[in-house]
């Protein structure tokens, strides 16, 4: 089995390099066979990678433990899901999955771009080849899946407690298909350079890719900060790690190219800036994949020295560099059609949207790699924290709120006053309608920031709704269609545009739940015996009692002890009151004769949070818990000294015994509690945007329709011009 | 104005505002900084009234909790060189005995007081997923 996978790969490398060399041959000597013949064995690179995928699927349902990465991520009491998503949490799985994506992708963009764009496709198909071929050597030659172990051991590690959630599993598929996404783009758009063809249609042929990449990276994005949230104990879901930052930044540079290739498709302007866009965009996704991974930055991810950073860096300097030289040398084919005719007009405003963005991407670029750069400079490495990252992030998040407000509406090319005070008027009211009312009604003042984003959100949502007002009435007046259907059908009819619109709309909500929730969060934390009370923003929260469970974990990671708290918590006002149920699951270390003796490991391995939320609308009530097992530390002493070599069934009991200790010994616990208002706005925010997107992704009947008659009419005339 | 003039205009302020707020993000991040250390370079000299960025790994049997402090001693990488930490705030799910760690805080009197919630504990296997908290 294995030998049949170690196959795949490398018959997949060899496919990736003919591919690379079949389509250039092909496209400097004219041979279509040839260029077709590469898009094939690129079909075919996906066909050998989906086996090699299964095969490695495959070893870890069965629990092949002769497969050392199943021995490193998985077991037999593996829960079912996450022995399936175990095998990207380990860095062989992950490189091939990334591969597994690009060469489905690939496929996709030249089966539906095979007969057109002649001259730019087999350029890019030789540029997917070679980053294929790049990640399938590291895959067969640095860190092969297939390693077999010649003695396998009885048992596996299983997959690391802190992964064991769902939104954590499907955080890297997610991450990778917006990195590889983002690979159609930059590929077409070197075949672009390359062949001269600097107009709009490498544009438009990828436009679709461009915005599925920036979907999943986004999606990914937001489960990784859900996780962060809902699964580790400190209360906040961003934090300015590398690992955070290094996905970040290509999206923030993906979001500015779906923005900027709107200018070049309507005036033909920008067409330097979008080159160097999707170049910046598409190496920012290689340096986060490489960043997760390398020694190089002090971080959570920091494990010594990897075998694969030398050839990531030198890769990513290859594609650096070949881009740069490819778009100097091109300048004159990358001229201008139009220039800049007003400050206040669409084109301006997206020109504005993308220093933002791109000035946000330098901020979290420099501060990431600060303790390099501090290094190199003076010597020594310092960082910067949280605090300077948020300094500067914020203002440029509001203008960029304010921007995604006005770009929509004003018109292109040159806004007249008349213009502006049509479309401004109301939702400039509107805004200062919820200004007044911030500043009367609640304590948004404390945090002018936050008083400015909330304002600025009120002014896009009402943007946003005045267009679909509008463009209803509008409808309406010819249609007579009653008012849901109206605005049903204008939605489907311009999917792009408002799609475009819920996602600002969704983003805007974003912001509205990360500045709630930032600025008037309530954080105690608080040691408490069974009985004693803490207060934590409007709530009481008492100590009720210890919970212990053996052999029942109610969070299905698998886990063998858990030790809890139940919290009753009441509101202050004499509102609600409910229950809430954090703990804390304890994974045995593996090994039988691990640290800790026979009993103490089911104590010295990993430890997660199960943390407790109560979610509403207008706040949320988030709750860790640490017990203190120290108490116990007596007993499991006795426990490994007496009973260590009793038999299974035994020390199950003997187990069991220790952990209903802790209820009834009930030591005190600390807790921490965050009271943060309004932060269900931000997935809530993210869930539109991505419905946003989702919409505007959706073919329409139009476009399906055009699709064939251009295809009867190609025919027509190649049947013509044969007769 | 010509509109040839005009566009040079805004393309020199651009770049003009560009550069100074560039220059002022390079600047505040020098200032604003901790310097990373490890043990053996706080014991041998810190300053007090620093913050400093300490990275290294946990000895083995130092940690100890009184109530809501937890104390623990940090060693180089290689070497036997440790300094004693007092620690408060939330320890993230990987903190164990001979793990790296990552803590920031003043030495006061040969001891690291550390900033609350400042603990990173980095992960132990060699490919994981994002771990640890920050406050």
């Amino acid at each position: 089995m294995a030998a049949v996978g170690s196959a795949c790969l490398f018959v997949g490398l060899l496919t990736a390099v003919f591919a690379v060399g079949a389509s250039l041959y092909g496209a400097r000597t004219g041979r279509r066979r040839w260029v077709d013949s590469s898009r094939r064995a690129i079909y075919a690179l996906a066909a050998l990678l989906v086996v090699a995928f299964g095969l490695l699927e495959a070893a870890y349902l069965t629990s092949d433990l002769s497969f050392q990465i199943v021995t490193e991520s998985s077991s037999t009491d593996t829960p079912t899901f996450y022995k399936l998503t175990g095998l990207w949490s380990t860095q062989e799985g992950s490189l091939l999955l990334w591969g597994l994506l690009l060469s489905i992708f690939s496929s996709a963009v030249l089966y539906a771009t095979r007969r057109r764009l002649r001259d730019i496709v087999p350029y890019a198909t030789a540029v997917l080849g070679a980053v294929a071929t790049f990640f399938l050597a590291l895959s067969v030659f640095a860190e092969s899946p297939f390693t077999v172990l010649a003695t396998p051991p009885a048992e596996g590690n299983g997959l690391n407690p802190l992964l064991r959630h769902p939104a954590m599993m499907i955080h890297p598929p997610m991450l990778y298909s917006g990195y590889v996404g983002f690979s159609i783009p930059f590929a077409f758009a070197i075949g672009a350079l390359v062949t001269g063809r600097t107009g709009a249609d490498w544009i438009r042929a990828t436009r679709r890719y461009a915005l599925v990449a920036w979907t999943f990276l986004g999606f990914g994005i937001m489960l990784g900060a859900l996780w962060s949230y809902s699964e580790l104990g400190w209360g906040g879901y961003w934090a300015w790690d590398p690992v955070e930052n290094a996905s970040l930044m290509p999206w923030l540079v993906g979001t500015a190219f779906l923005h900027s290739v709107m200018v070049q498709e309507k005036r033909g302007m920008l067409k330097v800036w979008n080159v160097s866009l999707i170049v910046t965009t598409f190496v920012l996704a290689l340096l986060g994949t490489f960043l997760v991974r390398s020694g190089i930055l002090s971080s959570i991810h920091a494990f010594g020295a990897s075998t694969l950073g030398a050839p990531f860096l030198a890769f990513i300097a290859l594609v650096l560099v070949g881009s740069v030289v490819l778009v100097l040398a091109r300048l004159p084919a990358l001229r201008t059609e139009a220039r800049l005719d007003s400050l206040v007009s669409r084109e301006a405003v997206f020109v504005g949207n993308n220093l933002v963005l791109v000035g946000v991407c330098f901020v979290i670029f420099w501060g990431t790699f600060f303790p390099l750069i501090s290094e190199a400079v003076t010597g020594t490495e310092s960082s910067v924290g949280p605090p300077w990252f948020n300094r500067y992030v914020t203002p440029l998040a509001l203008v960029l709120v304010l921007l995604s407000g006005i770009g929509p509406v004003v018109a292109w090319r040159r806004a007249t006053p008349a213009n502006l005070r049509r479309v401004f008027a109301v939702p400039v009211a509107v805004a200062a309608v919820a200004l007044v009312t911030l500043l009367l009604l609640t304590p948004a003042l404390e945090s002018v920031p936050s008083l400015i984003m909330f304002t600025l959100v009120a002014f896009v949502l009402a943007v946003v709704g005045q267009e679909l007002w509008r463009g209803t009435t509008a409808r309406r007046t010819m249609t007579r269609e009653p008012l849901p259907v109206a605005l049903g059908r204008l939605v489907a009819r311009n999917r792009r545009r408002y799609g475009g619109y819920t996602v600002h709309a969704g983003i805007a909500i974003l912001f509205l739940g990360v500045a709630a929730s930032s600025a008037f969060v309530d954080q105690r934390d608080a040691r408490l015996v069974p009985g004693q009370t803490a207060r934590v923003g409007d709530y009481d929260l008492t100590y009720r009692e210890p919970t212990a469970r053996f052999l029942d974990d109610r969070s299905g990671t698998g886990a063998p002890v858990t030790f809890g708290a139940v919290l009753d918590v009441r509101r202050r006002d004499g509102g609600q009151s409910f229950v809430l149920r954090p703990s804390r699951n304890y994974y045995a270390a593996p090994g039988a004769d691990g640290a800790g003796g026979t009993f103490g490991r089911f104590f010295e391995g990993e430890s997660t949070t199960e943390v407790d939320v109560r979610s509403g609308l207008r706040r949320d009530l988030w709750t860790a818990v640490q017990p203190d097992i120290g108490a116990l530390s007596g007993a499991i002493r006795e426990a490994n000294r007496r009973f260590a070599g009793v038999p299974a069934e035994a020390q199950a009991l003997i187990l069991a015994a220790i952990v209903e200790r802790y209820r009834r010994d009930a030591p005190p616990a600390t807790f921490r509690t965050l009271v943060s208002p309004m932060i269900a706005w931000i997935w809530v925010g993210g869930s539109v945007a991505l419905l946003g997107a989702l919409l505007a992704l959706w073919p329409t009947a139009a476009a399906r329709s055009r699709r064939v008659t251009s295809l009867y009419a190609a025919r027509l005339g190649r049947e013509l011009s044969r007769a | 104005m010509d509109p040839a003039r005009k566009r040079k205009t805004r393309a020199v302020v651009l770049l003009t505002v560009a550069l100074l707020l560039a220059g002022a993000l390079i600047y505040t991040s020098f200032s604003a900084a901790t310097e990373a250390t490890t043990p053996s370079q706080l014991v041998a000299s810190a300053e007090p009234e620093r913050s400093y960025e300490l990275t290294g790994k946990v000895v083995d049997g130092s940690v100890s909790r009184e109530g809501e402090r937890l104390r623990f001693a940090v060693r180089d990488r290689v070497g036997q060189t440790a300094i004693p930490v007092v620690y408060e705030g939330v320890v993230p799910d990987p903190f164990r005995e001979g793990r790296e760690v990552i803590v920031e805080g003043r030495v006061v009197g040969g001891t690291l007081m550390a900033d609350r919630d400042s603990l990173v504990t980095k992960c132990p296997s060699k490919f994981t997923e994002k771990q640890g908290g920050q406050g």
